[in-house]
This record gives C-alpha cells, structure tokens and sequence, in this order.
C-alpha cells in the first residue's frame, strides 16, 4: 500500500440556485479516486455551504497515484428525484508526488460542468503519504519531475542531458461509442474528460519509467498532444528530454515553501526516493542510482512490458503499446502498417539563395533542388553516416562519432545500446553555455497516412511505427547535414477526416559530448587546447563538410571570428542562443500560403495531399527567405512550419523570428527581372517594384536598427581561395563527386537575390510581400523567448489567447483568392493585438504562437497566444553601455556556473560506472591521437572542440576561487529573500501566465509541477449564449481561471511555459450547438520580485538580455 | 471573406474606460465604433475601421459578461474566472453604478415598480439618455432597494457594504433608497428648480435626525419587529409634531414668539419690515408642515409644503441668503424662551433639520 491519499471538503460559494422554488441549493459532494468514493453530508438551503468535512482517505497504489486524477463532484440532494450534478473538479495530484513540487493542494476551485461551464467554487485540501516500497519492479515513475520548459528550469542545473524519450497511448474516443448514443452529451463529455485525464497521467507515468531507465531523475520540454482521430481513436502522445537535473542552492531553497532536506524527511515518508537530487546538496546522480544499473535490464524491461498488459483502464477496449519497443527495423517502413503509406520528405537547409543562373531555369527543376526526393536523401544520409570518416573531414566525424557514441551508450548493456540508440533529439530549444557546438539547419519531415481503427488493441503499434518512421527520416536528414543530434525537436499532426499528416522538425546540431555524459572525453582532449572559441560565432560555423554539401549553399568566412566557414543564411528551429551576436532587434517573420485541393476518398485523397506537400514547402521557404531578405537579415529563430489539412485545401504557416546575426554575411537584396524585356511600360513597372522593394529594404534596416559594421571586402575576400585549393586536395583523397565542386565554384559572391516575374503569381507574390504592414512604432513582435535587441523588461505582462474564424465565399476560390483571404486574415488579426496594447506600448509581443486550423469547409480558424511585456524606452538607452561592462563580468559568473558541471561529473560519476564508457573513449582517445597533424590543421571543428576544452579546463582552474566568493553574496540573497517572502505573499489572489519560461523582472524560486488540463465545452443555447464569438470567449476565459485556480491551490502564483495545445472548436448553428475542446499546459511556479531579491537580481535578467548586450558591444 | 468568431481573452482581463463609458451610456456597437472614430483614435493608432469594430465588439462582450457580476459587486471581487486589479474593479463597480444627474431627478421618490419602468421610454425621450442606459440605472435602484430594504442599521454602511461604493455614491444611493420609500413628491413644477444634490443634502439630513436610528434608539428587545431603522421616519417623532401646532394655535405664544425674533433682528436683517409682515404666516407655515406629518399624503409633498409656504413667500420679497439663514436661527432659537412652551427637544428634532433643508433649498 504504497500512498494514502486524503482529502477534505471545506466549503463552496456562489452555487448555483437548483432549486426554484426556494431559490437555494441543497448541496452535498462526492469525492472519487479509482473504484472509491466518499460522499459529504448534505448541507440544506445553501448557495453558500460549509462542509468542514473530516478527512476522506484513500488508500492506493502509487501507480494509480500518478494514473488516476482526483474526482470531486458537487450535487444537489434532492429527495423525490435523482441527485442533480452541479459540476465537477478534477484535480491532478502528480505534483503532491515528488517532494520538490507542492507538499499540499489547498484552495478555492471552480465547479466546473461542460454543459453550463463555471458553477461556483469549492474549497478542498488534498494531501498525499507515500511510503517505503521496497519493489524495484513496481511500475509508478513517482519523483520524476516534468517541465513544459523546453530550457533548463531556473533553479536547476543540468548534470547530464540524457536525451529523447516518447510514448503513446491509444485508446477508443468515448465520443464515438455505441453507447454515446444513449447517454446525455453531459455524461459523454465527462467521458471524455476522465478518460483523457487517465491517459495522460499513464503516458506520463511511462515516460517517467524510461527517464528512470535512463538514470535521470526529470523531463524537460515535455510536450504532450490528443490526436483526436475520430472513428478510429483517441491518441495521447509525448516527447520529451530526460534529464538529471540538480536543484541549484540557491536562495530558493531558503524560501519558507521549500525543502530543507530534514524538513523533507520528515513530511514525506519516502526514503527510497528514485529522485536522487531532492536534497539541493545531496550527492550526484550515478551513485544513487546505483540501483537502478544494478537490476539486470533485460528482466526490467521484461517485467515493464508485461505488466503494461495487466494495466488498463477499461479491460475491454483498452489497447496498449508495450512499453519498451524495439525500432530494429526503421529502414522497411512500409512493413509497419497494412494501410497507404505515402511519404514525402522534404529538407528545409540553412539553405542559401539560390545562384542566379539557376532561379532563372524552369520552376520544377529549381524545386526539385529544393524539395529533395527521397532518392537524393539516402544517397546524403549514407554519406553522413557511413563513411564520414574517410570523406574530408576526419576530425569532424571523430567528432561526431564521439558524441554519437555518447548519445548512444549511456546505458552501458548491451540490450540498452540497441533501444535508445535511435533518436538523438533533444525537444530543448535552449541550452546550457557550451552544450551547442554547431547549428546545421533546420530538418523535418512529413508523411501522410490513412486513419483506421485500431482493431485490435494488442497491437498499437501502428501509430508508434508512424512516428518510428518520420523520427528516422529527420535522423538521416541530420545526418545528411553532417549533424549528430536534432534540437529544438517537435511532433504534430493535422487530421481531417481519415487522413493525417504528421509532421516533425527539428535543427540538426553538434553537440558538445561533455553535456551528454560523463566527463571521460575530457581527459583524452585536454592535450589539444590551444586557443578560446570564438565568442558567439561558433554555432553558425556549418558542421558538415563543405564538399559534400548536401544542398547548393553559398559559404564565407565567418564575419566574426574569420576562420571558419558559415552558410549565408540560417535557419533553425531553437531559441537564439544566449551567446550569439546580434545586430539590431529582431521581428515576427510569416509565411502563409493556401492551397486548393480537390474533395477525394481515402488513398486518392492522401496521394493528393501528399503531392501537393513538396511544393507547399517550397513555397513557403521562398516566402520566408524572401520576406527575411526584405527585412535585412540574415538568420531565422524559432522557425515552426505548420501544414493543414482540410476538406478542400492544404494551409501553411510558418512562423519564426528573423534577426541578423553578426557571423553571418550581409544578406544581399531582392532584385526583380522581368520575363518580357521590350515592353517598355512593362520595365518601367519592374523598376518601380524594384524601388519599392529597395526602399522597404532600407526602412527596414532602419527600424530594426540593422547597421553592421562596414567591412572592407578584401579582408572578406582574401581568405577564399584557400580554402578552394584545400578542397581540391581532399577531393584527390576523397570519393566526393565533381558535381559537387563544380557547383561550389560557380557560386560567386552574389548580391541579390533574383525574383523573376513571369507571371501573375509571380506578381502576386512580390505583392504579397510588400503588404505586410510592420507593426506600429512602440511595438516589435517575435516568436521566441525574448526579442533580441530588448533588455530592459519591465514587470507587465499580459498573456492572451485570440481566436479567429472567418467564412469564405464558396464561390470559385482560387488559390490566390484563398492566399489573400488567409494572408489577410493574419494580418488583421496582428493589427487587432497591436491596437488592443497599445496601452502597453513601448511592448514586445513575445512567442506569438500561431494554430490554423480548417474545422469545416469554408472555415479557417486562427489561434493565437502570446505574451505582450513592456519595456522601458528611456532605459534602454542609458544602459546599453553599462550592459557591455556587465555582460563582461556576467560572463565570468556564467562561466564559472556552468564549470560546475564538468568537473563535479569527472569525479562523482566516474567510479559509479566506469566500465563501457570509458573504455570506449579511451579507444577513441588513441585512435584520436593516431591522426597525423597535418591533417589535424584542416579540420575546424576538432579544433573548435579543443578550444571548447580549454576554456573549460581554464575555467576549472579559477573555480575553487570563484565559489567561495559567490557563497556569500548568495547568503546574504537568502537573507533578504527570506525577509521579502511575506510582502511577496501580499499579492495573493493574481496568478500570472506566460508562454515564456521566465517572468520578467522576478525571479522564479521554485518549480511546483506540471499543469496539463484538457476541458470540453458544449452547449445546446448558442444564441443565448452570445453566439460563436460569446461561447467560445467564456469557454477561454474559464479555462484561464481553472488553470489559474489549480496554480493557487498548489500555492504557485504564476505559469511559465503556458501552451494552449489544442483548441477545436465546432458549431452546428441550425441546431444552436456548439462544441469545443481545450488542451493546455504549462510549470506551475512561485516566483518572487527582483527587487526583493536584490542580489540575485543581476544574474536572472543577465542570461535573457546576453545577445542585446553582446549587440551593443558591437554596434558602439 | 466573413468574420464567424472574433475574440481575445487576456489573462488579465483589458478594460477599456473609453469603450465602458459608451457601453454603459447604452450605444450599441455600431453607434460606438462611429463615435470612436470620430474621436480620432483611428488617426492616433494608424488602425482601421474593422480594427476598431472588432476591438468594440470585444469589450462590449466582456462587459456583457461582467455584467452579471456587477448585479453583486462582492461577487467580482471573489469570482475566479475574470482577473481584474482590484483598481480596475473598483472603477467597473463605480461607474457601473453611477447615474446621470437628469435621469434620477425624474424617477427620485418614485416607486422603484414595473410601472415606473414602463415610463422609462418617456424618460429616455425627455432626457436624451439612451433607454439602455435609463433601464440600467433604474435597475440599480431597484436592487439596492431591493437588498437593503430589510436590513438594519446605517442605510449608507448598508449599501457600501453590499455594493462596494465610494462613500459618495453610496450617500447619493441612500437618498435614492430614502426617497424612494417614503415616496417624497419631487416631480412638480415647482421644485423643478432643485438638483439632485439638493433632494440628498435634505435626505441625509432627515435620515440622521428624523428616522428611527437616528435618534440612536437601538430597539432594546431585538425581536421586536421594528420599522427598517434608517428607511422610514420615526413614526413616534411624526405623531408628537402635532404637538408643535400650539406655537401657531396659541395666538399669545405667537405674539411673543415674532416679538422675541423681531427684537433680535432688528437692524440686522436687510428685509425686516418684509419679515416682520410676514413673519405670521411663515411660522404657521413650518409648524402646519409638522402637524400634518403624520399623514402619508402629507408625508410626500413634504417638499412642495415647503417651497410654497417657504421658499417662495421668500422669494418674492427677495430675501437674500443670508438673512433667511439669520431669520431661520432666530426663529428656532427664540422657541427656547417661549415659557409656555414645553417641546424644547421635539421642536429642536424637528426644525434643526428643518433650518438646514430650507438653507439648502432656498435659490432660484
């Protein structure tokens, strides 16, 4: 009996009247968790009851524990006729189960009904007493921390990354049950609601067994998402980065709320913590975990499987994916499933303009260069893999090798090293300093399938083979760009009826191994150092071998350090690292493209969809290097490219922050050529578009504040031929093909990018270029974290959700009727926000999320959530200087912070497990020093690694000194923190919500779990409700105040890293229906003011504002 | 290209104060778009027409739906579902409740019934306010008449207490309350010259000295059924004004009473032969008014009984401020050295308030 889950009712306020004739409510409630239930006495005649109950106690298994959520139902008694349901709370007690989170949930919750939404509140008190298990087999992952945070939490440190980990659960939609026919849409909904609780808190179970399996003790960028894929099932999946995190002493721990370990102890029974890092100073991980090394794995997994049989929640139909799969075969994908598979795959490259004579050849060919057919990839992907060694850069694969190993072996058995091997994806889109050597670009990949039920619920496999599928495509596309490992990695899928597309993307990156594992590399490379790492240039430097590029890019030296090579536009899908150099501020860059698509059955209607995708991505990749063109940069963060899928159309979104990175080249402009070149009046239309284009050119570099500083071109130019003749010597050595170096060496340095106009579309594109409105002075907009080029945050914020569907004529819709609707749409939509805050202005719009969706025909439905903060204008100006002053010493703090890692690694985790790893490397390490140092010279990146050494070992050095002088400033942070806590306390009741992971101007002190909510609302009195618009505003609005409620109550005051997953919205207005479902999540948090904690102060806002300041530096 | 659904849900909910004014004046979305835009906020932002009706349509929703709070202010400030500073839940409650100055002059001593709902057209074409806006403050009259109308104690620490106001407001809504119940008659023609502000300076002044709780007479046996302490006039009080009828009836008394106001006044006052002439049928006016009290009827032209056998005698003889303040002191004073007059207290009870709502009522 390993927990005791108990609950208390209190009271409730603001019930409903449920009985007319007295106008009061006789209510009583039930409270439920798995098969019991308690049930409160009957408080007579009030809309304000006082139910003080004793305390409801439930005594379960800790697997059940993590499963099942809490069930509170409130009821009006009533004599003569059945008991009358008021609403229902559900309540999640996963953070009462590891011992950092919340200790207990008490507070006020909205009564919540799918039919009539909020009901009044109720006061409830939950509490859980784990005890010792003894069962090193049991099947609950309790103690594993989850973060929606897709960075490394606050107050947390990484000691080991340990990678990607996904699982999903299948089950049937109750929606879609014979019995739905005979149950009310109340109970149905319900239905629903509960069984989607129960999959998640499953999923998030066996995800928590696998990080356990993999000696971590947290997930990071955890990121769950509903399929609902209507007859054929209900798919709960999730990804995430498995971690082992150690809790930073910080003066967070010395908050009332927190844990001294003792303190600990005491509260929580639970000594067999798998969670080795619950008491801030404890030791480092392997040696407590111990434990887990020592069952023999195979039998683990044996028993994980089995028992994920025994385990279902509605024996019948309940089917399940077997715990630990085996992806042996992802080469033969079409073995997975009986039903169409169609794939195409599509790479989306730090790609460079295209050279001119080649733009101006006939579409299709240009596209196919693109848009790489499957044949190309395997060709690249074999390349990159097999026989990178041989092929010009040695030290490079050696490299990549080592990490590759790193990512592989961490599970030292054997059986280990052939399951978790495949996917070296990390769903983190920021990174520890350091952790991020080389960004390749960005790589993703679609397929599209055919939806069946799933049968049998023995074999679930079919879903997991799907994304088996994709997720070795973006492998070998990574690969392909000479990359090891994808970051910033994220699923999703678009559903219309029986066909689904799946989608995933990443960026393909080199990793620095150190971060992945232990420190055993270190000790063979210290040899090698010679000189530091560029600063915030290293990342841009291309990972893959320029001779064997896998796609036609331009290359220069890199403007910030001139001594490797950079691609001449990057794009990715992560943050902008914090230690880039950038050069001015930042925007919201969109893509938005529409594409018509005739109505068809099953597998015609995949085949068309899955033709028509390969151009769509090209489109869209025009679009967004055009428009990153017209803005004068050089680099997109955060890039998200969203397909629909709809009855009668495919839509594209694609959404990312351009910035201009210093490392790389000036972008060149847009240059238009006409197809017609003796029509007088023709050319004169040309050459006005061509000013037109010039001009919003140079307004854009103005208001983005884009002046780079002037570089003579020899410096530029002289270093280039080298490197030609380098290539020409490795070319004798390697197998590279002619093909490749020819088309090397017919890339001049080119200027501008040609946009040729041959026809209206191609009109109508540089049209559609040209409407994008900039937002109005005083507002910027971007889609990642933080704005580049802002520092100066201040404390307001306001998260908010905007919805829009429009309805488009049916009449003959074009394509380019469509594109103006939805570009328009999108639009008017920004507009809307920026004149809604404009109060707020001087304000950034920040990770400006945007959903499109196609719930009917003629419908589009666009949903944004954002975070707008204001910052302050004047300030900006004063401090920039400063900034660069602090920047320097902060670098020095951050150093000394993240050299904490690697030496603490080389001697905690050393003797726990010595034996494969370090065999291993010390392999490697010979065969390292085996290569002849001539050969070492040309290899940048071995260099680069070695340089990363050095610093580190340099930065070990001056340690010892260093911490000694952090300890006592931070001594005395805790003191005054300690102090401020109750004025903090003050504000209770505003809980703040933001998609960042960060709440500007505070300091968040402690993480206290996961929210992850899932709400259904239906309603059979549209009209009078307010309609569509009136519905769906107090459905959100409820939302908000449930998942605000639940953060309260786990006495939290703000929500970082909010998301709203899903929100499908359907109406029947000839019936006055309508119907929608929310899915949302985010880390509950407790954060305090800066200016209460004065000298912590320094070092929070430090990391977000790094690349502002580095700008600074480089602009004065 | 149609607008289905257009909304945004902040986390802190945005109020806009511009936007509120014209929801509460009771413009519909069209009417306050037009008028936005013809406050030039187009040109200040850069934004469009379709901006702007949309951002209209947005508020008046979220009004809308505050609304039902605003019905029980206490419930906004405990609700969960809307995030409101508590600076901007005031300022809703405030203005929600707030009411145009020309409106409450035509429904004030009014009976708060459907009947006097069904004149709110009427009003609405009268007073050029909106008919919305008319229905919303006729209802909020009604509801704090409805809430506090059973409740003891201090009238206006009752609806402070219920609906949040400013202590203003809540004064002003007293009166209302006040006058609402007891009926009082301000709709003729000849009070039309009065402002609101002048009806609840006197009801202030009656609630304190004329009602029940005024007098600071807890009802000893609490279960008593006694009368809503701060609502009805003192009954008790009402009937023992009969007794001041002897400073008139008594022709004596009358006589000493004019000559002890006359001796005092002589030379100080700028219209003494005026008041001296007059000084008989004055004070048989102010002591018939009490004597008749106790008669609902009278009770309710209280106001009339005044203006005609006060103020406008007055008035015609252009008797500046200053002197009818004089005269008014002199009188209830001089009452003290009447020997043969026994009421001292109730007299002062009656004209201390009396003096004061005559001061405030006396201009043109």
């Amino acid at each position: 009996m390993p927990g005791k889950l108990k609950v208390k009712i209190v009271a409730g306020r603001h019930l409903p009247v449920m009985d007319r004739a007295s106008d009061l409510t006789d209510a009583f409630v039930e409270v439920k968790f798995g098969n019991t239930t308690f049930k409160t006495d009957v408080y007579p005649k009030s809309l304000n009851p006082q139910w003080n109950s004793e305390w409801f106690k439930f005594e379960v298994d800790d697997e059940d524990l993590q499963d099942e959520p809490l069930q509170i139902t409130v009821l009006d008694h009533d004599t003569y006729s059945a008991n009358d349901a008021i609403g229902k709370v559900y309540i999640d007690i996963d953070p009462l189960l590891y011992s950092e989170a919340a200790t207990v949930i008490s507070g006020w919750f909205p009564i919540y009904d799918t039919i009539h939404g909020i009901r009044g509140e109720i006061n409830v008190v939950v509490k859980v007493d784990l005890f010792n298990d003894l069962n090193r087999f049991r099947q609950s992952s309790c103690g594993v921390k989850f973060f929606c945070t897709t960075s490394i939490p606050k107050c947390y440190r990484a000691v080991i990354i340990h990678g990607f980990v996904e699982e999903l659960v299948v089950n049937e939609d109750p929606e879609y049950q014979w019995i739905d026919r005979i149950r009310t849409p109340r109970a149905s909904n319900e239905a629903r609601q509960r069984l989607i609780s129960l999959m998640s808190g499953e999923l998030q179970r066996k995800i928590g067994l696998k990080v356990l399996e993999m000696r971590g003790n947290a997930v990071v960028g955890y990121l769950q998402c509903f399929d609902l894929e209507g007859e054929s099932g209900l798919v709960v999946r999730a990804i995430g980065t498995a971690c082992t995190l150690d809790k930073l002493s910080s003066p967070a721990a010395f908050l009332p709320a927190c844990n001294s370990p003792s303190k600990e102890m005491k509260e929580i029974p639970f000594n067999e913590d798998p969670n080795p890092n619950t008491h801030s100073s404890g030791p480092s991980t392997p040696l407590k975990n111990q434990t887990y090394s020592f069952s023999p794995s195979k039998s683990y997994s044996r028993q994980s499987s089995s028992s994920d049989t025994d385990l279902s929640l509605t024996p019948k139909t309940a089917p399940y994916p077997q715990g630990p799969r085996i992806y042996l075969c992802p080469s033969s994908p079409s073995l997975s499933c009986g039903s169409l598979h169609l794939k195409k795959s599509c790479l989306l490259l730090s790609e460079s303009s295209l050279p001119p004579h080649h733009s101006s050849l006939v579409s299709p060919v240009l596209r196919k260069s693109v848009s790489f057919s499957e044949e190309l990839f395997l060709a690249a992907s074999g390349m990159g893999s097999g026989s990178a060694g041989k092929e010009g850069g040695p030290f490079k694969a050696l490299l990549r090798q080592q990490t590759q190993s790193a990512l592989e072996q961490r599970g030292g058995s054997p059986h280990r090293f052939c399951r978790r091997r495949e996917f070296p994806f990390f769903t983190l889109t920021a990174f520890p300093p350091g952790f991020l050597v080389h960004v390749g670009g960005v790589v993703s990949a679609r397929s599209v399938k055919l939806l069946d039920r799933i049968h049998n619920p023995d074999e679930p496999e079919t879903r997991d083979a799907w994304w088996a599928e994709i997720r070795q495509e973006i492998k070998s596309h990574a690969k392909a760009l000479g990359c090891h490992a994808v970051v910033g990695y994220s699923e999703s899928t678009s559903i219309c009826e029986e066909v689904c597309i799946l989608s995933a993307s990443g960026t393909a990156a080199v990793l620095n191994p150190r971060f992945l594992q232990d420190g055993t590399v270190e000790g063979c490379l210290e040899q090698r150092l010679e000189e530091n790492l560029p600063a915030g240039c290293g990342f841009c430097h291309i990972p893959y071998d320029e001779l064997n590029m896998p796609f036609p890019a331009h290359l220069t030296y890199c403007y910030n350090c001139r001594k490797q090579k950079v691609p001449d536009v990057l794009f990715t899908t992560i943050d902008l690292p914090t230690d880039a150099t950038v050069i001015g501020k930042g925007c919201l860059i969109q893509a938005r493209l529409c594409r018509l698509k005739k109505k068809a059955q099953a597998e015609a209607n995949a085949t068309a969809i899955s033709n028509l995708l390969p151009f769509m991505e090209y489109e869209v990749h025009t679009q967004l290097m055009n428009k990153l063109k017209l803005k004068g940069m050089n680099a997109l963060f955060g890039l998200r490219i969203q397909i629909t899928v709809g009855e009668n159309m495919l839509m594209g979104l694609a959404s990312a922050t351009g910035v201009y990175l210093a490392a790389l080249p000036t972008p060149g402009g847009i240059q238009i050529a006409g197809k017609t070149p003796n029509d007088g009046s023709y050319e004169q239309h040309i050459s006005h578009m061509q000013k037109k284009i010039n001009d919003t050119i140079a307004k854009n570099k103005e208001l983005y504040e884009i002046n780079p500083p002037e570089i003579s071109e020899e410096i530029i130019g002289s270093p280039i031929p080298e490197p030609r003749q380098r290539s020409r010597l490795l070319r004798s050595q390697s197998e590279s093909s002619d093909e490749v170096t020819e088309l090397d060496l017919s890339h001049g340095k080119k200027d501008a990018f040609v946009l040729e106009i041959d026809d209206t579309d191609a009109m109508e594109d540089v049209h559609s270029l040209l409407t994008d409105v900039p937002p109005p002075s005083g507002f910027y907009s971007c889609n990642t974290e933080i704005m580049p080029g802002i520092n100066n945050w201040t404390s307001e914020i306001q998260m908010f959700t905007s919805v829009r569907v429009i309805r488009l004529s049916s009449l003959n819709l074009t394509n380019h009727a469509l594109n103006k609707n939805f570009n328009d749409l999108c639009e008017n939509l920004l507009k809307s926000l920026y004149f809604k805050l404009r109060s707020m202005i001087p304000c950034c719009l920040c990770h400006v999320n945007f959903t499109v969706s196609l719930p009917e025909d003629e419908l589009i439905q666009v949903t944004v959530t954002a975070v707008a903060i204001t910052f302050d204008k004047n300030q900006a100006l004063q401090t920039t200087k400063a900034h660069v002053e602090k920047s320097l010493q902060r670098a020095s703090t951050d150093n000394e912070e993240l050299l904490q890692f690697p030496l603490e690694l080389c001697s905690d985790s050393l003797p726990s497990h010595p034996f494969p790893p370090a065999k291993e490397h010390l392999e490697s390490a010979s065969s390292n020093s085996g290569i002849p140092a001539a050969q070492r010279d040309r290899c940048s990146s071995w260099i680069e690694l070695i340089k990363l050494k050095a610093q580190t070992i340099r930065r070990g050095s001056i340690k010892t000194t260093v911490t000694v002088e952090k300890t006592s400033p931070m001594g005395e942070g805790n003191f005054r923190n300690r102090s401020a806590a109750p004025c903090a306390n003050s504000t209770v009741g505003v809980v703040k919500m933001t998609p960042l992971s960060f709440i500007p101007g505070a300091k968040i002190t402690k993480y206290l779990g996961i929210i992850n909510m899932f709400f259904i609302r239906e309603t059979t009195s549209l009209r009078e409700e307010g309609g569509v618009s009136g519905f769906l505003h107090a459905f959100i609005a409820e939302v908000f105040a449930m998942v605000r409620a639940h953060v309260a109550a786990l006495g939290g005051n703000a929500v970082v890293s909010y998301i709203m997953k899903q929100c499908v919205f359907m109406e029947n207005p000839n019936k006055n229906q309508a119907q929608c479902l929310i899915n949302v999540s985010g880390d509950a948090v407790v954060f305090a003011r800066e200016s209460e904690l004065e000298v912590v102060s320094t070092q929070q806002p430090a990391a977000n504002c790094q690349p502002a300041c580095t700008g600074g530096e480089v602009t004065t | 290209m149609t607008s289905e659904l257009d909304i945004f849900v902040g986390n802190t909910t945005l109020i806009d104060e511009d936007v509120y004014r014209l929801w509460l004046d009771g413009y519909s979305v069209g009417d306050a778009v037009a008028l936005r835009v013809r406050s030039g906020i187009l040109e200040q932002t850069g934004a469009t027409a379709a901006v702007l009706q949309s951002d209209t349509m947005d508020h008046y929703r979220t009004f809308h739906m505050l609304e039902r709070l605003l019905h029980a202010p206490p419930k906004l400030l405990h609700q969960l579902i809307y995030q409101i500073p508590p600076s901007r839940q005031a300022l809703l409650i405030e203005r929600y409740y707030a009411f145009d100055e020309a409106f409450v002059r035509e429904v004030l001593g009014k009976k708060l019934s459907k009947g006097t709902k069904k004149d709110l057209d009427d009003i609405s074409t009268k007073t050029g306010i909106t008919l919305k806006s008319c229905r919303r403050q006729f209802d909020n009259f009604k509801r704090v008449f409805k809430v506090v109308e059973e409740m003891r104690g201090s009238l206006v620490d009752n609806v402070q207490q219920h609906f949040l106001l400013s202590d203003r407001l809540a004064r002003d809504y007293a009166a209302i309350v006040f006058f609402a119940n007891n009926r009082f008659e301000t709709g003729k023609k000849k009070l039309q010259y009065l402002s609101f502000g002048d009806f609840a300076f006197c009801a202030e002044l009656m609630i304190q000295n004329w009602t029940l709780g005024a007098v600071g007479e807890a009802p000893t046996d609490p279960d008593s059924q006694v009368d809503d302490m701060d609502m009805d006039l003192d009954k008790e009080f009402l009937q023992d004004l009969k007794e001041l009828k002897v400073l008139v009836a008594d022709k004596d008394l009358l006589d000493l009473h004019k000559s002890l106001v006359c001796t005092a006044l002589r030379g100080k006052l700028g219209v003494f032969s005026e008041m001296e002439a007059n000084f008989k049928n004055l004070s048989r006016g102010l002591v018939n008014v009490a004597t008749k009290l106790t008669h609902n009827k009278d009770v309710r032209d209280l106001f009339v009984d005044l203006v005609e056998k006060f103020v406008e005698p007055c008035r015609s003889d252009h008797w500046p401020l200053s002197d009818v303040r004089l005269f008014l002191n002199q009188y209830s004073a001089s009452v003290h050295s009447l020997d043969g007059f026994r009421h001292q207290a109730l007299w002062d009870r009656y004209m201390g308030t009396l003096r004061g709502c005559l001061l405030r009522l006396y201009h043109d």
